[in-house]
């Protein structure tokens, strides 16, 4: 393997950490309900690229039928490929249902949206 | 035909019978036709486990490929006590309590079925995946099939929280994938140890996986999403939820902790196995003392799952063959008293739109044969004989004696007083309360989340004796199920015998 390349496939690793961390905060910390979702495709894509590039071989051709190799592993590929379907999917479910919540509150805030339902806020004692 | 090729019919069913309630609407064909699918699935389901009964585990790789590239489906003796769990609760609910049906969310309660079906049937770490997404799908849109803006918000959390579940238990099959180069559960039986139970990538999986599954779960941190999304959805939507969400995870953590990674992995790992432990221990405590300060019915539930699936847990981490038939016998016995509590808790809020536990004061006078019912599958959570309740946290009780770990011993001793104590609320509410109090007097206690305030019916709002009848039928079927398996409890934990004592 030469320098180049490990040095390649170690930043795409780093790439990878970054987008989990980065989708994982913007999850947590966005309060606008549209960049919650987008924080989610971030994390999901960080964990697409992982399997990508630890399918990638040094000097590997694309996977495709022909004499000569050597290719890089297809397996990841194709897994990857379902795992994109599936975070399609949920992206449209998500999706739909943010636009059902900002079509009845005319916000796209996570907190506005519960200030608006909860009115003045609930006492947190337990009961006797 | 040999009893193979029901395997893979096993999935198909539902998942393209699903298509069929989309075309047809919300017509009274489309649901004849969805109510003969389910009834379909529950013959094969147990023509499978006759199968099994009688020439052992069934097992067939789709399409004819060889087992190292194709997906292989296994139906062993535990898998097949949960497709027939899925199939019959599945069946049972939706020709009983399912009544505010479309026919495109129709098609949603079979792909629910179908997702989780597959889980429990697939031999194949990404296979398991798919079917987790597919079946988390379906619930997502399930719970947001409510009308009202509630339920959509609780759905938006409850799938975020689920996909980052889902997520992370992929990135761990992928660090499976890069250390041992196969997705087949069997052959990774095998390679693991090869590449060193202690290696960096093996105890990442193992804990990506933990987390992951433990999200779905709803263990101690990571439940917040399970109270709002049953609370906010519709009355059998949360009963199907209740009796299969949470408890086909749990099935699927007990077959990749021990058929996956194997006892052995724990014993080289101790830090794995303290950590399962620990999470264990800390959803029971935690479980116990959310479920002690809620006033919520629905809510009330939720918490009392985290306390049940935190025992689960504990049995995977004891892992000795009594711990590991305790955790199974526990998956069941939550699954069929949730399943019966949340029909009758939905059978109080539309008939005396009952929603927290003030308002079940003197409710057993209106509906004697429910209320005992609720006491039955209260018995059963809190785990009095002769329940199969008892026999879960007996088996438990046991294992851990067995194993010297004397504070889990103490901590499944103090977690039945702590349900003596919540379950003894409500069961003191609905007979002998002293009198009725106004209907949604007390306010809602959240923890974080929101309060259950939309649309309250007014008192007694008009539900149709067909309807009530078939509910409390629900209601009866489950409290007879659990003193049925309770006594049946020995033949459950020798059904289940040869492959847990084959894991460990």
């Amino acid at each position: 393997m030469t320098v180049t390349s490990a040095l390649s496939q170690s930043g795409a690793y780093v790439v990878y950490a970054l987008l989990v961390g980065v989708g994982l905060f913007v999850l947590v910390d966005e309060d606008d309900l549209v960049k919650k979702v987008v924080g989610l495709n971030l994390f999901q894509t960080g964990v697409f690229l992982f399997f990508i590039t630890a399918a990638f071989r040094t000097g590997g051709r694309a996977p495709l039928v022909s004499a000569a190799g050597p290719y890089v592993n297809p397996l990841p590929h194709v897994l990857i490929l379902t795992a994109i379907v599936v975070g399609v999917s949920v992206t449209a479910v998500a999706l739909a249902l943010v636009v059902r919540l900002s079509d009845a509150h005319g916000t796209f805030s996570e907190r506005e949206i519960r200030a608006k339902r909860e009115g003045p806020t609930v006492p947190e004692e337990p009961q006797p | 035909m040999t009893p193979s090729d029901l395997l893979p019919l096993l999935v198909a069913l539902p998942l393209v019978g699903a298509v069929a309630p989309f075309v047809l609407g919300a017509t009274r064909r489309g649901r004849v036709v969805t109510a003969g699918i389910l009834t379909a699935q529950v013959a094969l389901a147990l023509a499978v486990t006759v199968v099994v009964a009688t020439s052992g585990p069934v097992w067939t790789v789709v399409g004819g490929l060889p087992a190292a590239v194709g997906i292989a489906l296994v139906v062993d003796p535990v898998s097949s006590v949960f497709v027939v769990l899925v199939a019959v609760a599945s069946w049972l609910l939706y020709v009983t309590v399912r009544t505010d049906a479309t026919g495109p969310t129709d098609s949603l309660w079979l792909l629910f079925t179908a997702g989780l079906t597959g889980m429990t049937v697939t031999a194949d770490v990404f296979n398991l995946y798919v079917f987790l997404e597919i079946s988390g799908l379906a619930a997502y849109a399930l719970v947001a099939s409510r009308r009202g803006t509630r339920a959509a918000l609780a759905a938006l959390h409850y799938l975020l929280v689920g996909t980052v579940g889902a997520t992370l238990y992929l990135l761990g099959v992928g660090y499976l994938y890069v250390a041992t180069g196969t997705l087949a559960m069997a052959d990774l039986r095998t390679a693991l140890p090869a590449v060193g139970y202690d290696s960096p990538l093996v105890v990442a999986a193992f804990v990506l996986i933990a987390v992951g599954l433990g999200v779905k779960l709803a263990l101690f941190p990571l439940h917040a999403w399970k109270p709002d999304a049953y609370a906010a959805s519709a009355l059998d939507v949360s009963a199907l939820l209740a009796t299969l969400g949470s408890t086909v995870p749990g099935y699927a953590l007990v077959r990749l902790v021990f058929d996956v990674f194997t006892g052995s992995f724990l014993a080289a790992v101790p830090l794995a196995e303290v950590g399962l432990l620990a999470a264990g221990l800390v959803s029971v405590a935690a479980g116990g003392y959310l479920t002690f300060r809620q006033t919520d019915v629905r809510r009330f539930l939720a918490y009392s799952s985290i306390l049940q699936f935190g025992l689960v847990v504990v049995g995977v981490a004891l892992a000795t063959p009594a711990a590991v038939t305790a955790a199974l016998v526990l998956l069941v016995a939550n699954a069929v008293a949730k399943g019966g509590l949340y029909v009758a808790v939905g059978l109080f809020d539309r008939e005396f739109g009952a929603t927290t536990v003030a308002d079940y004061a003197r409710l057993a006078r209106d509906a004697p044969v429910v209320a005992v019912g609720v006491a039955c599958a209260f018995a059963s959570l809190v785990g009095l004989p002769p329940t199969v309740g008892f026999a879960g946290k007996w088996y438990l009780a046991l294992a851990a004696v067995e194993t010297r770990a004397w504070l889990v011993a103490g901590v499944v001793l103090l977690s039945t007083l702590v349900s003596l104590a919540y379950a003894g609320r409500v069961v003191e509410r609905l007979f002998l309360a002293p009198e009725p109090v106004a209907v949604g007097s007390a306010p809602v206690v959240t923890d974080g989340g929101e309060a259950a305030s939309e649309a309250k019916p007014a008192s007694g709002t008009a539900v149709s004796p067909a309807f009530r009848r078939r509910a409390t039928g629900v209601v009866v079927v489950s409290a007879v199920a659990l003193v049925g398996l309770g006594l049946g409890s020995t033949a459950l934990a020798e059904w289940v015998a040869p492959v847990v004592e084959g894991w460990l």
